[in-house]
């Protein structure tokens, strides 16, 4: 059992105590155990237990069709569902070598940024609450709700989305969300402001996240670690950047970077990074023309309901697509496509052998990599610094656990 | 192949021309194929080598290759990534049935330890050397391996054995 692992280790004469931190707890984010072996306040020994949320995604991937799987990558990192979506739809075309015409990328690049807000405003105001600001998390979850009221125009879900089908979208844009969105943007940079007028400079907040947690961008990198937490430790590395999709090297965007490693580093790039998403919110605005959103290959993505009706090859189309047996698949091989998810780098691993259901789909989930340095965090350090450890990596059990 | 990979191709042949199986490109990326033993100086050298310089694991996971026209049945697929080339490469080890076995890479990356932890969990694919092999995901007296393809996807009725605490009896 899990418990024998976690013996106590007992230096000359301390004697220390096991304190069970979760799976059900207000501070951990989600189902997250943590056995603690306690020396007065400060941390000795700390084992952490994961796979309350498991649920089998890889393997149920298995028995699904490449468009099926949409609908399971929502309840991964189910604060930020589109990003999952479109990063496993963005592979699945990679491997299929489709293009995507110019407003289903803008659409998607939309949809991106706009759930990286509502990502990293829940984890900043998590953040807040954990360490007892709780405003602060209702202000961050007033904003979200904003963009929920969004999602739900668009995709129809406030959770669980499945936007993206492979070879574009399951809708377009409506126009009713366009004004929607622009109208949420300047009350968002406006909370934002009110957000960091609250804690930048509070001194609760200050001494509870400054210096705690840190790693140096060697071990960051040894961790795994992606995302906003590495750019807090120094390194200015986006996927985004590094590996350009849905055309987001030709908007103009910066990618914030912290070199102190801390928690409060990791809030202020979060922070800065909602700032970075709304600019490139209001680019893509400007970019979105009439025009085709899904790409043209009928046997991929379905056909408009009008051909269906009229035309017999778009039938022929809409029914292979959609018929057991049948069904598109890329070329047997392997792939591996990542993009920059809230928490870093979200990868897919696919394996097809020309089957209309994949061979392997392996996630590679950033939550699961960036907790990996929680035992080396946390080990050494306090009780209440073990809260505000666990706030900053955001670790998201839906992605931990799959 | 860009010159790097070019490069990565050439230098492991030449480094460990035993253990190399093969390499095969697919939609630009590469994956060279090794055997399993030897896997840890591979990937250090890859990892060490100043002109190569792929510093992180992006990812480690088992595969299951049951039935099709593979040399043998698991392997563990590294992904490696440079940030001197921005480039990800695929290094997959081919690992027979039995004895099931490969050397653990956590010396080498600390977030092998975990990640090697779910390929066991997941395959029963077991590291050599690691400090703590045993379940992460699923609880710990699982006796399968459910991302095998022999194991169903609805279990094999452990959700009607689970055990269930009642404090009346």
């Amino acid at each position: 059992m899990v418990e024998s692992v976690a013996t106590p280790a007992k230096s000359a004469g301390a004697k220390t105590m096991m304190m069970n931190f979760g799976p059900q707890h207000p501070a951990t984010h989600g189902t997250l155990r943590l056995m603690l072996e306690l020396d007065g306040e400060t941390v000795v020994k700390c084992v952490p237990e994961i796979g309350y949320l498991h649920t089998g995604f890889e393997k149920i991937a298995e028995s699904m069709t490449w468009n099926q799987f949409v609908t399971v990558t929502d309840r991964m990192n189910y604060l930020s569902p589109l990003n999952n979506n479109i990063g496993y739809v963005l592979a699945v075309e990679e491997m299929l070598g489709i293009p995507l015409p110019e407003r289903g990328r803008v659409i998607r690049v939309l949809m991106c940024e706009l759930s990286r807000i509502a990502d990293h405003l829940l984890c900043v105001g998590l953040q807040g609450m954990d360490l007892g600001a709780f405003t602060v998390m209702l202000w961050c979850f007033r904003e979200r709700e904003r963009l929920y009221d969004v999602f739900e125009t668009v995709t129809g879900g406030r959770l669980t989305t499945s936007y993206t089908r492979v070879g574009g979208l399951s809708r377009d844009l409506p126009d009713t969300a366009v004004p929607m969105i622009r109208a949420a943007l300047p009350l968002i940079l406006e909370t934002v402001d009110e957000v960091e007028k609250m804690l930048l400079r509070n001194r609760i907040f200050t001494d509870r996240t400054k210096g705690v947690g840190i790693l140096t961008q060697e071990e960051a990198i040894g961790y795994g670690w992606t995302g906003p937490i590495l750019r807090a430790c120094g390194l200015a590395w986006d996927v985004r950047r590094a590996r350009p999709y849905l055309g987001y090297e030709t908007y103009d965007f910066e990618v914030p970077t912290r070199s102190e490693g801390d928690c409060f580093a990791r809030f202020e790039v979060r922070i800065a990074e909602i700032r970075q998403s709304v600019r490139i919110v209001r680019q893509s605005l400007d970019r979105l023309k009439p025009g085709p959103w899904c790409c043209e290959d009928n046997k991929v993505a379905l056909p408009a309901k009008d051909w269906v009706y009229t035309k017999m090859e778009s039938l022929i189309h809409h029914f292979k697509i959609i018929m057991f047996g049948h069904g598109f698949a890329p070329d047997p091989g392997e792939y591996y496509g990542c993009t920059e998810a809230p928490n870093g780098e979200l990868g897919f691993y696919l394996a097809s052998t020309g089957d209309m259901r994949p061979w392997r789909v392996r996630i590679r989930p950033p939550s699961f990599l960036n907790y990996t340095a929680v035992c080396r965090l946390v080990e050494g350090r306090l009780l209440s610094d073990v809260v505000a450890i666990l706030s900053s990596l955001n670790v998201i059990a839906g992605e931990l656990d799959r | 192949m860009n010159a790097v990979e070019e490069k990565v191709v050439a230098r492991l042949k030449d480094r460990y021309p035993q253990h190399v199986l093969g390499h095969a490109e697919y939609r630009n990326q590469l994956a060279v194929t090794v055997k399993s033993d030897g896997i840890v100086p591979l990937l250090r050298s890859l990892k060490e080598d100043p002109e190569l310089a792929f510093v992180r694991l992006v990812d480690l996971c088992g595969m299951d290759y049951l039935g099709r026209d593979e040399a043998e049945r698991y392997a563990v697929a590294y992904h490696l990534h440079s940030f001197q080339h921005g480039l990800w490469i695929r290094i997959r080890a081919l690992v027979p049935e039995r004895p099931g076995e490969i050397d653990t890479l956590s010396g080498v990356w600390a977030c092998a330890e975990w990640l090697e932890r779910e390929a066991f969990d997941m395959y029963g694919i077991r590291f050599r050397g690691h400090p703590d092999l045993r379940r992460i995901l699923m609880p710990d007296y699982y006796t399968a391996f459910p991302l095998r393809k022999d194991y169903p996807l609805r279990g094999q009725g452990e959700r009607d054995r689970f055990k269930v605490y009642d404090p009346a009896r």
